[in-house]
């Protein structure tokens, strides 16, 4: 899998500008040596990413686009068989998932069990750029320098999603959690059931927005408001506390650029100009749904 | 509260647009130092979790072979393909998608769907395609507009979907961090009491997407009225 990630970042080190060359080719490094290096270096080069990326150092290219008539003679020579390479990807990934999940040689597992979707998800890309190289007669070199052209214009924001994660990090190892935890817990009134079904889910909401992760709020949340307040205090059902509270941290997920690998990647996926014009499309289901989930968790739980 | 500096520079930081990887990188230098975290602790921190989450850009790997497809033409010959469609409109499109990606989350197939493999080669294009089918050119507003929904489509179906599946690794966490505090409950339990607010999620969307064909159907019937009317006069 590194290898192709390797090769299309190779492809990119030969851009014109040696800003751009080397944020690249440092994340390349970060992808293919992440395991040898120890942390402290990967550290400042993850820094030195920031800095680079910070100085507008990333830019664009040149590249040679083919015109629209091309692209629609290529279309109706090749027809539907277009989708099928595209849909190769999940299909292919789903087998693997499911299929080699219990598949083992001598006793060892082929593959690494915490990996398998991931370790599938490579091998579908691979079947299915073969398929895609078979069906459209054009080189492999083609479609790095395709690829080259979509990372291009998705810059800096595809690193974003780790960046956010190793801040997440940061947060848990200073104990930001617990701190906002005993904001929440010591402004609400803990004898009205309803209030403090209010600010466990409006606060898991907030914490998701702010940490970009559901997953990271939610022990500190429960801990702090959930169990302690709902649950022992209240007899709340903590099948229902739990999965509802998860929930509303996926409205937080909605609402907010932390979350970049849903919100703020896609947004450069699709050439929108307002990197901001997922969430806003957003915001209304997700306030929509936090206030029923207000009302869901205080019928069903009690 | 020292420790929340870090968020405070998260928020200044988006509001006046800097960067955001520098942002963040400082957000984090900023939460460490007030966290009393010394400085090769914090670097080290940085390192690992950026090597850990390595998996978070693996959707660069379906790039090499949707670069090529659009090359040959996949985003014309998806919208051809709902142009022969004649009740598909944008919002239906997106409905059915909405549908057919929450349930395959339910059943653990989070694998897909995604922005980088459907939303940016076919959901997208055929979302867009359906529109131009009926109202003819649109401007580039209606575009972000139609683009934005199909991937916000996408999350709302994956998150509202996943935790539904009972082996998923959310319901997993939820089940581990009651047993550390002394309460057993059955992963079943928390999948099925997730049904309710799935559904609301599904339909919520699917009332907006439904609100945003009729927009669509006024602001580009207005517009052709207008055309008329000018060739009236």
């Amino acid at each position: 899998m590194a290898i192709i990630a390797f090769f299309a970042l190779k492809d990119k080190s030969n851009s014109k500008r040696i800003l751009t060359a080397s944020f690249w080719g440092l994340f390349a490094v970060s992808f293919i040596f992440g395991d040898i290096i120890p942390p402290l270096y990967m550290g400042v080069l993850v820094i030195v990413m920031a800095i680079i990326a910070g100085a507008g150092g990333v830019r664009l290219g040149m590249y040679d686009e083919v015109s629209q008539d091309h692209r629609l003679t290529q279309a109706k020579k090749l027809g539907s068989r277009l989708f099928l390479p595209a849909l190769l990807i999940p299909i292919v990934t789903i087998i693997g998932t499911l299929g080699l999940k219990d598949i083992s040689i001598a006793g060892l597992a082929l593959l690494d069990k915490s990996n398998i979707t991931l370790v599938s998800l490579g091998v579908a890309c691979i079947v299915a750029l073969l398929t895609a190289l078979f069906l459209t007669k054009d080189t492999a070199i083609r479609s790095l320098k395709e690829s080259r052209r979509l990372i291009d214009a998705i810059g800096w924001a595809a690193v974003l999603p780790q960046l956010l994660a190793t801040l997440g990090a940061l947060f848990a190892a200073a104990g930001v959690g617990q701190v906002v935890a005993e904001l929440v817990g010591s402004a609400i009134p803990v004898d009205n059931r309803f209030m403090v079904v209010l600010a466990y889910v409006l606060g898991m909401a907030l914490f998701t927005m702010v940490m970009g992760n559901a997953f990271a709020a939610f022990p500190v949340m429960t801990a702090g408001v959930g169990l302690p307040l709902i649950i022992q205090l209240h007899g709340g059902n903590p099948g229902v506390v739990a999965a509802i509270g998860m929930f509303s941290g996926y409205c937080g997920t909605l609402m907010t650029p932390m979350a970049a690998n849903y919100n703020i990647v896609p947004a450069a996926l699709l050439d929108l100009a307002d990197k901001n014009a997922v969430i806003k499309t957003q915001i209304p289901t997700a306030l929509l749904l936090l206030f029923c989930n207000v009302f869901l968790m205080y019928f069903l739980a009690f | 509260m020292l420790t929340l500096l870090g968020i405070v520079v998260v928020i200044i930081g988006f509001v006046l647009r800097f960067n955001p990887l520098m942002v963040v990188v400082i957000a984090g230098i900023v939460t460490g130092l007030a966290g009393a975290l010394p400085i090769d602790k914090i670097l080290i921190i940085f390192g690992e979790a950026f090597v850990k989450n390595r998996y978070l850009s693996l959707f660069i790997l379906t790039l090499p072979v949707i670069g090529l497809l659009e090359r040959n033409g996949l985003k014309e010959q998806a919208q051809k393909l709902i142009g022969s469609v004649k009740i598909a409109t944008t919002g239906r499109v997106l409905i059915l998608y909405l549908f057919i990606r929450e349930a395959a989350a339910a059943l653990a197939l989070t694998a897909l769907g995604g922005h980088a493999q459907m939303v940016r080669p076919l959901i997208a294009p055929m979302a867009e395609g359906a529109a131009e089918n009926k109202y003819g050119k649109l401007s580039a507003k209606t575009h972000e507009e139609i683009k934005s929904f199909s991937a916000s489509v996408d999350n709302v179906g994956v998150f509202f979907g996943e935790d539904i599946f009972v082996a998923f690794g959310g319901v997993l966490l939820m089940k581990g961090f009651f047993e550390q505090n002394g309460l057993i409950i059955e992963p079943l339990a928390i999948a099925l009491w997730g049904i309710p607010t799935a559904i609301l999620a599904f339909l919520i969307h699917s009332v907006r997407l439904i609100l945003l064909d009729r927009k669509l159907d006024a602001e580009y019937n207005v517009s052709l009225k207008d055309v008329e009317e000018c060739e009236k006069s």
